[in-house]
């Protein structure tokens, strides 16, 4: 049967299918490997942001060599803060056991942040103290131990 | 990197009220205003074209060409400003690769290569070829080779065989209308599927979109119809003004109705964004909503067509006219992307508070570089013209 | 030359089988795809499900789950881009809402309002919602941000192409582009961190436990007990995002 097609519509045709044939054999060399695996993704990327450094190491892993100050801290009112949340990222510490390595903070400032009075603050949730008038020439941990704030050493 | 912080820093100052921390800089700027713009002028153009083609107005038969190569010369820097305005434009081709089905920016990729090869492409070519043929035999050294290339080998020129070029060139034609309308309503879409911005969250987007791109692309076709045949001391025919100037209004008076239309849902039913949005429009957005798009771009627009439509006196002033109207319409369309785009980021998504945005002249979302997208386009209409001139086509024997 | 023709028997059979095949590729490609049937569903039930509950009534705003953020994920300090926040609400008594978030709350807050003015006020601290139905996931073209098996919306920092399309569609804006790694970013929910069997950085170190997570899927978790014991609300529920960070006392003036 000869074919009535008219030149034009063969010529192009072939020439699509060419095209298509093209993108779809750059389609698959430029896919990523693992893409589609869970999802419409590159399932690699989990394990990759997996890796990523870890900076504030977790309660738990100050307990080997400060087991005291948790000891001290569970009997006052920071017993549930954990060490980091004044001390700031400790994993660095914890690798090199430099006491440089992790903060030390102290300074009116620094305790009015979770201290200082303000009206938001939700009521019976933290002592607040107005730091405009509460022994303004102290240094807050003067009086009170971070660790054992109530035991006051006045 | 650091005057990217001082830019920030004083923008910090210019915030009224209250705006998510991570609001201060606008994402999307100029560039994807001058997108929009681009896309519409495509759409727009080929609509204008495919009346002559579709539903036989005659008069506009001078103007078919041109109107295609015009279309075909800004779609082609369509995705340009896009490309660049990505952070990282090394990747742009995994829009392509692995296109997330349910991203409206995934799908456009290929509703664009669908416009562009099927659509557009084809119906140059089907409309062209007769006359590349002739030319390329007529020509000699290296044009004769472009030309034979372009033909795509298909050098029958029997009456049987051009008639198949008017057939699917039709066909085609068909298929382009509803094409062109996916085209650009999908850039609407892109907007209105955002149900986390209430100034872009509207079904009617892409319906918006679409009507204030016909209006764009006509009176683009309109304006240059009138300076290439200025330039090749042609007469610019009035009529022919008169009845491009006709579908502008009408489609001029259905995009100011779907516009209002958003407006006065918007007001009427007062959702909780409303205050903020009521703020916006008389705020920040005044002088590029009601002054540019409303009162330049579209009322003293459609007063002057509404005028035309009855007065048929003095030829000269008339063609002065449309020329004008063509101007304002296009200022009023531009504002009007500006003020989606622009508008729809400069409040915060708490619905308190307001940031700013300035833009920079220099750098890759400066104004020069979207001039330089704006203006590329004539550019390669300048260069298709002299590859593909209408006035020089030959026409087939029956 | 005449054309075959075809039964009309054998012609409503091909008809019938053509239609049958192109149901059952549409319907594949569209649950693949998760195109129209929207809502993921947990696969690996083996996999905890995350949800996240933040008490209101329990924030203090010290700032520090603001500041342990920055400094366990690398973002820039400069007071643009926070990948979590906390602010502070304040209703006068004439009815109008002051919101504040200075460097996201970071350096704590001072109070501006005299008492005498305050009908109420407190701290909402914000976050990614990681939510179940994301906004974010949905548009983005290339498949950089996904929700991970744990129901925790990532980001491929490798394949973000930069498009912001993902910053304008997250209704609770806590994504931006990042300005030296120049992709999206955001709250990550410490996937590195969670992995290991640690808390995120920002639930680490809020010294009064206003921030928990937990196993949806587990019924002994402390989320689901949370969410048993509490009132909760998830922000800007109307837009369906299927957020799984809950409220408990989220105020009407919070958005």
């Amino acid at each position: 049967m000869r074919s009535n097609l008219p030149p034009q519509i063969s010529r192009l045709v072939l020439a699509f299918s060419i095209f298509i044939i093209l993108f779809l054999v750059a389609r698959h060399f430029l896919s990523p490997a693992s893409f589609g695996k869970y999802g419409h993704y590159r399932a690699d990327v989990l394990g990759e942001i997996e890796k990523t450094e870890i900076h504030y190491a977790g309660q738990k892993a100050f307990y080997e060599c400060h087991q005291d100050v948790q000891d001290l801290k569970s009997q006052d009112v920071h017993a549930e803060i954990h060490c980091e949340t004044c001390h700031g990222p400790g994993q660095k510490h914890i690798s090199s056991g430099e006491a440089a390595d992790i903060l030390k903070p102290s300074g009116r400032e620094f305790c009015g942040s979770c201290h200082a009075l303000n009206a938001a603050k939700p009521k019976g949730t933290i002592a607040q103290v107005d730091l405009k008038k509460h022994n303004i020439e102290k240094n807050c941990i003067e009086c009170h131990n971070p660790h054992q704030p109530w035991a006051l050493l006045k | 990197m650091e005057p990217l912080y001082q830019n920030l820093y004083e923008a910090l100052g210019h915030v009224q009220g209250y705006i998510f921390p991570n609001e201060i800089d606008l994402q999307w700027g100029i560039l994807i205003v001058v997108y929009p713009f681009i896309t519409g002028l495509v759409a727009g153009a080929f609509i204008l074209a495919s009346l002559e083609r579709v539903f036989n107005v005659k008069i506009l038969k001078s103007t078919y060409q041109l109107a295609l190569l015009t279309a075909l010369s800004f779609l082609l820097v369509a995705t340009l400003p896009l490309i660049s305005h990505l952070s990282q434009p090394q990747r742009a081709y995994e829009i392509m690769i692995t296109p997330h089905s349910s991203s409206a920016m995934a799908i456009f990729g290929f509703v664009y290569l669908w416009y562009l090869m099927v659509v557009l492409l084809l119906e140059i070519w089907f409309d062209y070829r007769h006359s590349m043929v002739v030319w390329s035999n007529e020509k000699t050294g290296a044009m004769r080779w472009v030309y034979r290339i372009l033909t795509l080998g298909v050098n029958d020129i029997s009456p049987r065989t051009v008639s198949w070029d008017r057939k699917l060139g039709y066909i085609i034609t068909i298929v382009g209308i509803p094409s062109a309308f996916i085209l650009h309503g999908y850039v609407g879409f892109i907007f209105g599927s955002i149900k986390a911005n209430p100034w872009w969250s509207t079904p009617l987007m892409p319906i918006i979109f679409l009507f204030s791109a016909m209006v764009s692309g006509i009176s683009m076709v309109m304006l240059i119809y009138m300076v290439i045949n200025y330039f090749r001391k042609q007469s610019i025919k009035v009529e022919v003004l008169d009845s491009i100037g006709k579908f502008l209004f009408f489609v001029l008076i259905l995009d100011f109705t779907l516009e209002a239309l958003d407006q006065i849902h918007r007001i009427y039913v007062a959702e909780e964004s409303f205050e903020i949005i009521q703020l916006l429009v008389s705020g920040k957005l005044y002088l590029t909503l009601f002054v540019s798009q409303g009162l330049i771009g579209t009322l003293i627009p459609l007063i002057t067509l509404a005028f035309l439509q009855f007065y048929k006196g003095k030829i000269r002033l008339r063609k002065s006219l449309y020329f004008i109207v063509g101007i304002l319409v296009l200022i009023g369309v531009y504002s009007m992307r500006w003020n989606v785009v622009i508008g729809g980021q400069l409040f915060s998504k708490s619905f308190s508070g307001f940031t700013s945005f300035k833009v920079g002249l220099i750098g890759i979302d400066g104004t020069l570089m979207a001039a330089f997208w704006l203006l590329l386009p004539f550019g390669i209409l300048a260069f298709l013209l002299w590859l593909l001139p209408p006035w020089k086509m030959v026409e087939a024997e029956e | 030359m005449g054309t075959v023709k075809m039964s009309s028997s054998r012609r409503k059979f091909l008809k019938t089988a053509a239609m049958l095949a192109g149901a059952t590729v549409g319907y594949t490609w569209l649950k693949s795809s998760n195109f129209l049937l929207y809502g993921a569903e947990p696969k690996d039930k083996s996999l905890p499900w995350y949800g996240i509950g933040i008490d209101i009534e329990k924030c203090i705003g010290c700032g520090n789950c603001a500041k342990a953020c920055k400094k366990e994920n690398d973002v820039p300090l400069e007071p643009f881009y926070f990948r979590n926040w906390v602010e502070q609400y304040t209703v006068k008594n004439d009815g109008s809402v002051d919101i504040v978030s200075p460097n996201g709350g970071i350096d704590g807050f001072v109070q501006r309002v005299p008492d005498d003015d305050i009908f109420k006020s407190f701290f909402v601290p914000k976050m990614c919602n990681h939510c179940a139905k994301s906004p974010c996931e949905q548009v983005c073209p290339v498949g950089a941000t996904f929700l991970s098996p744990e129901g925790l919306v990532l980001i491929d920092e490798k394949y973000c192409i930069g498009c912001r399309y993902c910053v304008q569609a997250c209704p609770y804006g806590c994504r931006f582009i990042h300005p030296v790694k120049k992709v999206a970013n955001k709250c990550t929910f410490c996937y590195h961190r969670v992995k290991k069997g640690l808390d995120p950085a920002c639930m680490e170190v809020c010294p009064t436990g206003a921030r928990i997570y937990g196993n949806l899927r587990d019924p002994g978790s402390n989320i689901v007990k949370y969410l048993k014991e509490h009132t909760t609300h998830v922000l800007r529920p109307n837009l369906n995002t299927g957020s799984k960070l809950y409220y408990n006392a989220l105020s009407s003036e919070v958005r």
